[in-house]
């Protein structure tokens, strides 16, 4: 039994060593979400296009949507953008968030790339990225037909993202919107 | 070539002393914080080392200059001006950015065994250093299993350890 206890210090060596080994393989930049399963944030903001047009979340009209942020300076969002122009293609709706940005910059970046957005909030000085705990662009909001977000990535979505976080859990949301 | 190398270190030099000019400004612009009332000031950095950069993760506000530090650290002086506690502060910004932006945790089920891992590893020592300590100490003689050595015995053993010795020299 004595002899069975000198084995604890090197148990408790490989648990530690266990669970720094696993811990190894997690991405430190994914944080846990506070706003997950939480309303979008309310907001009441310029439109990019049309500086004359306040939108707000009542703009979202019951839809189940992504919201995509995004911003000129954000190299990523200009990889991620094509797949967002097939997926509105495919009649996914999406709204834009340019965070951050200048208004020309971003008008000029849409028409050289094309507008997969239904329509972009323009919030040059991140009031509604701070709202939503946004660090960095781009980052993708999945939100029910109530506005509840329901799913979120930071970092590029592409079709990989896609498949694998997003396109089961918005198909099931749009089935439970239909169905209402 | 003494003289050649004399002068690329006087271009060092000057080139040392700009870089030092520069720097020094740098610093200074960036700590320009106004506020309505002096008081603030020291809540206000208080606040700034105990949260979280979440772009850079392992600096504090008060140390990043990423953007997202920047906008964070505007955000906690607006709110400070509007009178919130610190404690509403870190409330308002753990709502949105998640608990992840405060570097001294707050004591729940999950952060429990990390509040609590000091406290239990120092006791923990502290007994296994007592239970050690408290055993009986074995004698050298016990240690070696064998009976003390009588007087006679010692004298032969000084005999045959001097003998060898001599023999050696």
């Amino acid at each position: 039994m004595n002899r069975l206890a000198l084995f604890i210090p090197f148990a408790l060596c490989l648990a530690l060593g266990a669970f720094l080994f696993f811990s190894l393989g997690k991405d430190p930049l994914d944080l846990p979400s506070a706003l997950v399963d939480e309303a979008f944030p309310e907001f009441d903001l310029e439109e990019l296009h049309d500086p004359e047009r306040q939108v707000s979340t009542e703009d979202f009209a019951g839809q189940v949507l992504l919201v995509n942020v995004w911003a000129t300076w954000c190299f990523a969002c200009r990889i991620e953008h094509p797949w967002l122009n097939s997926l509105a293609e495919e009649g996914v709706a999406i709204v834009g968030l340019n965070y951050k940005d200048h208004r020309k910059l971003a008008q000029d970046w849409l028409q050289e790339r094309g507008d997969p957005y239904q329509f972009s909030i323009f919030d040059p000085r991140g009031v509604l990225g701070i709202d939503l705990g946004v660090y960095g662009a781009p980052e993708t909001y999945l939100v029910d037909a109530q506005g509840i977000i329901r799913h979120r990535r930071v970092g590029v979505v592409d079709e990989r993202v896609w498949n694998e976080e997003f396109r089961d859990l918005y198909q099931q949301l749009v089935d439970q919107a239909n169905a209402k | 070539m003494p003289s050649n190398s004399l002068l690329s270190f006087g271009w060092l030099k000057q080139a040392g002393l700009l870089l030092l000019l520069l720097s020094s400004v740098a610093v200074a612009v960036e700590d320009v914080v106004n506020f309505s009332d002096e008081s603030l000031r020291p809540r206000y950095q208080q606040l700034l080392e105990e949260l979280r950069c979440p772009k850079c993760q392992n600096q504090n506000l008060a140390d990043s200059n990423s953007a997202i530090s920047q906008d964070l650290r505007a955000e906690v002086q607006r709110l400070l001006e509007q009178d919130l506690t610190d404690a509403e502060i870190k409330e308002y910004l753990k709502n949105r950015y998640s608990e992840f932006i405060l570097y001294r945790p707050e004591v729940n089920r999950a952060t429990g065994f990390l509040w609590a891992a000091p406290v239990v590893l120092v006791l923990l020592g502290g007994f296994i250093i007592l239970r050690l300590s408290r055993r009986k100490k074995p004698s050298q003689s016990e240690k070696l299993n064998v009976s003390p050595r009588s007087v006679e015995q010692q004298q032969r053993l000084d005999e045959l350890l001097n003998s060898h010795k001599r023999g050696s020299e």
